[in-house]
């Protein structure tokens, strides 16, 4: 064996080639549809059961609706109490929870594959006949109360809230929390649920998705065995809960006293899922805050060391998710750290990115794609999102050669299109006293003080 | 880059796991020390590579609290041949995920990349073993100290509760211990560590006899065997390998420890901690079920008396923290309800604690316990990365990495007697330490 250089660098060998799990849709007649993939390499099964009640169908006053509802499917069903139920899967070994998202409430099963017919069943009792009794309702309503209580203290969620009301209008949905206010929650009654869950959980619209060690025969009629008998319509969802606030750039800060740093967000409405600008921004925000080597992260922590970590990403939803710039950095130069947000903000869209900038994200957001689906959850989750925006059926097939394909003048038209500085709105979570100044002195907006009870409550 | 790893579960059972399922593992030390795991399968293109160096925040010295997880971040600052900031972006152009993470008593680095670039992952840990110290600058070090300044801040000081994990071991491990200091570090003793440091903690813990390499999932073992004695082959091993520090305590704390925190958080939680005996040891595992029977998921039981029946919490677990020198820790976490006061959520903790002792555990209990245990145990398979930090953990901790494989059977031996005598033994009010969070204001609009 000839010794070799130890500094010189290794090139890469042949890669091998890679392909999303095969995966096969079928309808129910009653409109129920089951997507199934079978991936053998463990043997453990996910189901996922997503269903069009997204916390977007919250009815207005009845804020964080879905999200209890989902969180009550569990909580029994027939002659079973919740304690019971859950005692009865964990024996199994298996898991079982339900929540909901902006887009949709999911009951999520994870089991051993010897154990899928069982568990399956159990699935498919709290999706159509749940107790939802009033004594669990009104323990889980205190808990979602407790937690808006907690959130108070916590300056991410903190922040991430105040951003929401500083980039929608007041009284759009996206404006509020998913799990509702203290008032919305504290209002919520029993028959409320009942109704929304009569509303809107029904076959059409409802997609069970199932994924590991399982044949797709055998899945389809598992699922249709417990699923078929189920009857019932739901609406199609039709209001936008996105309407953004027509406002000029403004600071608010939500007040943490003698907070050590301060909790940010820079940002404003995005798009939706569905834009056709997807990939182009996609490979936007990774270079410009979604990678480690990102020019966010190593400016604001490699260059200054404001920070432990800055980032971007857009929250991308059905209807326009908010798009954020966001880090946590030390008071004394929250300023600065601003500042140097925007200037990343307005270089991203003024010039094209470097060729090196482009082939780092393009590389790692191709190479990583395998990595992204080595569990059931994780295969069953793209599944799912898949399902809940209609994306095509080769949406992952396609995947790498879509990110392969976009250009630098790509990536800078949607970047001139999509974001836009005068549409910017900063929501520092900190104390008053040490940032106000240096914010007001940057001069891009009015600031604002609002308290933390203020920014959950109302 | 986290000094926040929740402890990890270790270990895990099944019968299924046992007849279906054991990870291949072959293993090679080389003449430097160095111990090398190899795990081979082909379900996806994809490869693991884990690096775990026995060094932690156990060894700083005396004054150089946050030393180990400061010198975690330097190695991602370059190396003979690497640049400040470019590993991250040689893996990430590669296609890989990476990041590094400090504990108690251990350091690790961790690639996963697809398998034509096993070669860069491992070429890349080599060089910063082997040639860390050219790239070494104040510079750098003085970012790194002010990042993980903000790293404290945010994770610690600003964080409800966030002092948690540094006031508990502070609590439960007496002064002198290894255990006993914050991990994260004070502000005062990062802002004095210096290049001198880096080089004698570098020379000192960074050498090959003091790590274990596993590389996990799509490679072909002669070409992974020649990349490894290629790149770690020619790395020195420690002339002089370092004494380590004194892990042994009193193996029951033979009284009740108490510490209240005021702090700015709107809810009390109570953290009750009972000293056991080290992780992987033969009484551990009665340990390790008795944690599942108390505070695993919606069926155990603090969840069914104090979440679900008397609503004094509005969340409740229990977890060991899987400590393998010197004592572990079983750990009761409860954060109260709306409206509870700190005074009644402890005392729900202490009864419940004391109902286990007096009862003792059920069939049933144990039944759910291991089926839970079992199903997480094939679920911590899936992916690559947690494969091989599981290989290194059991290869550096007990010196071999296929007693993975019989952690199974391990955990089916455990009998409800067993765990009930356990719990007899361990949990009674005489070997609690009691965390107790306090509201600094006790919010007068909840009641409203």
């Amino acid at each position: 064996m000839t010794a070799i250089d130890t500094n010189l660098r290794p090139t890469p060998g042949a890669p091998r080639d890679y392909h999303f799990p095969a995966f096969e849709s079928q309808t129910l007649a009653n409109g129920l549809r089951v997507v199934v993939a079978p991936v053998r390499k463990l043997p453990l099964v996910t189901v996922l059961a997503l269903v069009d009640a997204g916390s977007v169908a919250d009815p207005v006053g009845q804020e964080g609706v879905a999200q209890l509802t989902a969180s009550l499917l569990t909580e029994g069903t027939g002659n079973l109490t919740g304690a019971a139920l859950a005692e009865r899967v964990e024996l199994m070994g298996s898991t079982l929870d339900a929540g909901a998202d902006w887009d949709s409430s999911v009951v999520k099963l994870t089991t051993l594959a010897s154990r899928l017919p069982d568990a399956i069943a159990l699935l498919a009792r709290v999706l159509t006949e749940p107790s939802l009794p009033d004594d669990e309702f009104q323990r889980l309503r205190g808990e979602r109360l407790a937690d808006l209580l907690q959130q108070r203290s916590e300056p991410r969620s903190l922040a991430d809230e105040a951003f929401a009301q500083a980039v929608y209008a007041p009284g759009a949905r996206y404006a509020m929390p998913d799990g509702g206010t203290e008032r919305s929650v504290r209002g919520l009654t029993l028959e409320q649920l009942r109704a929304f869950y009569a509303a809107r959980y029904a076959p059409l619209g409802t997609t069970v998705v199932v994924v590991g060690d399982v044949a797709i025969d055998e899945a389809v009629a598992l699922v249709s065995q417990v699923l078929s008998g189920w009857r019932g319509n739901a609406p199609l969802l039709s209001s936008a809960p996105d309407s953004a606030l027509v406002a000029p750039r403004g600071i608010r800060i939500v007040r943490k006293a003698d907070a050590p740093q301060s909790e940010l967000r820079v940002g404003h409405v995005a798009p939706a899922r569905l834009t056709p600008d997807y990939f182009p921004l996609v490979l936007c925000n990774a270079i410009l805050g979604g990678l480690f080597s990102s020019r966010l992260n190593l400016n604001l922590r490699e260059e200054h060391a404001y920070t432990y970590g800055a980032s971007s990403g857009v929250d991308w939803r059905r209807w326009a998710g908010p798009f954020s710039m966001d880090a946590a950095v030390q008071s004394e130069v929250t300023a600065a750290a601003v500042r140097e947000m925007l200037s990343e903000f307005d270089r991203i869209r003024a010039e094209p990115v470097t060729a090196g900038e482009l082939t780092l994200a393009q590389s790692y957001l191709d190479g990583v794609f395998p990595i992204r689906f080595e569990t059931t959850r994780a295969i069953a989750s793209a599944l799912a999102t898949q399902a809940i925006y209609g994306l095509p059926a080769d949406y992952y097939d396609s995947y790498r050669a879509n990110i392969r394909a976009v250009t630098a003048d790509d990536l800078l038209r949607a970047a001139h299109t999509h974001l836009d500085p005068s549409r910017l709105q900063v929501v520092a979570v900190g104390d008053p006293d040490a940032i106000a100044d240096t914010l007001a002195a940057l001069g891009i907006g009015a600031v604002t003080v609002t308290e933390a009870a203020d920014t959950l409550g109302q | 880059m986290m000094s926040h790893t929740a402890p990890s579960r270790i270990c895990a059972t099944g019968r299924y796991l046992s007849v279906h399922m054991q990870i291949p593992i072959e293993t090679e030390t080389l003449a430097n020390g160095l111990r090398v795991i190899y795990s081979e399968d082909h379900v996806a293109p994809l490869v693991a590579v884990n690096l775990w160096y026995h060094v932690g925040s156990a060894n700083e010295r005396e004054g150089r609290t946050g030393f180990a997880h400061l010198f975690e971040h330097m190695l991602f600052q370059g190396s003979a041949n690497v640049q400040a900031n470019e590993h991250f972006e040689l893996v990430q152009r590669a296609g890989g995920t990476l990041n590094g993470s400090t504990w108690l008593d251990r350091t690790n680095y961790y690639e996963t990349v697809p398998s034509n670039q096993l070669a860069l992952a491992l070429w890349l840990e080599a060089d910063r073993m082997g040639r860390l110290l050219p790239a070494m600058t104040q510079q750098k070090l003085d970012t790194q100290r002010d990042v993980v300044k903000n790293e404290r801040r945010w994770s610690v000081d600003n964080q409800p509760y966030g002092t948690w994990w540094e006031r508990l071991p502070a609590l439960t491990y007496p002064v002198t211990h290894p255990y006993h200091h914050s991990l994260i570090g004070s502000m005062e003793h990062l802002s004095d560590a210096s290049l001198e440091d880096v080089a004698e903690f570098f020379a000192t813990w960074y050498t090959p006899d003091n790590a274990v390499l596993t590389i996990a999932g799509d490679f072909d073992p002669a070409e992974a065997r020649d990349l490894v004695r290629d790149y770690f082959g020619p790395i020195a091993r420690n002339p002089s390998p370092p004494s380590r520090p004194d892990f042994s305590v009193p193996p029951r704390f033979e009284r009740p420890l108490r510490e209240v925190v005021e702090d700015d958080v709107q809810l009390p939680r109570a953290i009750v901690a009972m000293r056991i005996p080290p992780c992987g040891t033969e009484r551990w595992y009665a340990a390790s079920v008795a944690g599942a029977i108390l505070g695993m998921r919606k069926g155990s039981r603090l969840y069914r008396t104090l979440v679900r029946e008397q609503r004094v919490a509005a969340d409740a677990s229990a977890y060991t923290f899987d400590l393998t020198k010197g004592a572990d820790l079983l750990v009761v976490d409860a954060t109260a309800n709306a409206e509870i006061s700190a005074d009644r959520l402890e005392r729900a903790v202490h009864e419940a604690l004391d109902a286990l002792v007096r009862d003792g555990v059920t069939d049933a209990e144990l039944a759910r316990a291991l089926a839970l245990i079992e199903t997480d145990f094939v679920s911590s398979l899936q992916s690559a990365s947690d494969r091989a930090d599981t290989l290194s953990r059991f290869a550096t901790y007990f010196g071999d990495a296929t007693l993975v494989n019989a952690q199974p059977a391990r955990y089916q031996r455990v009998t409800a007697a067993e765990v009930t005598a356990f719990v007899r033994e361990w949990c009674t009010a005489d070997n609690r330490a009691t965390l107790l969070y306090v509201p600094k204001v006790m919010v007068s609009e909840v009641a409203a």
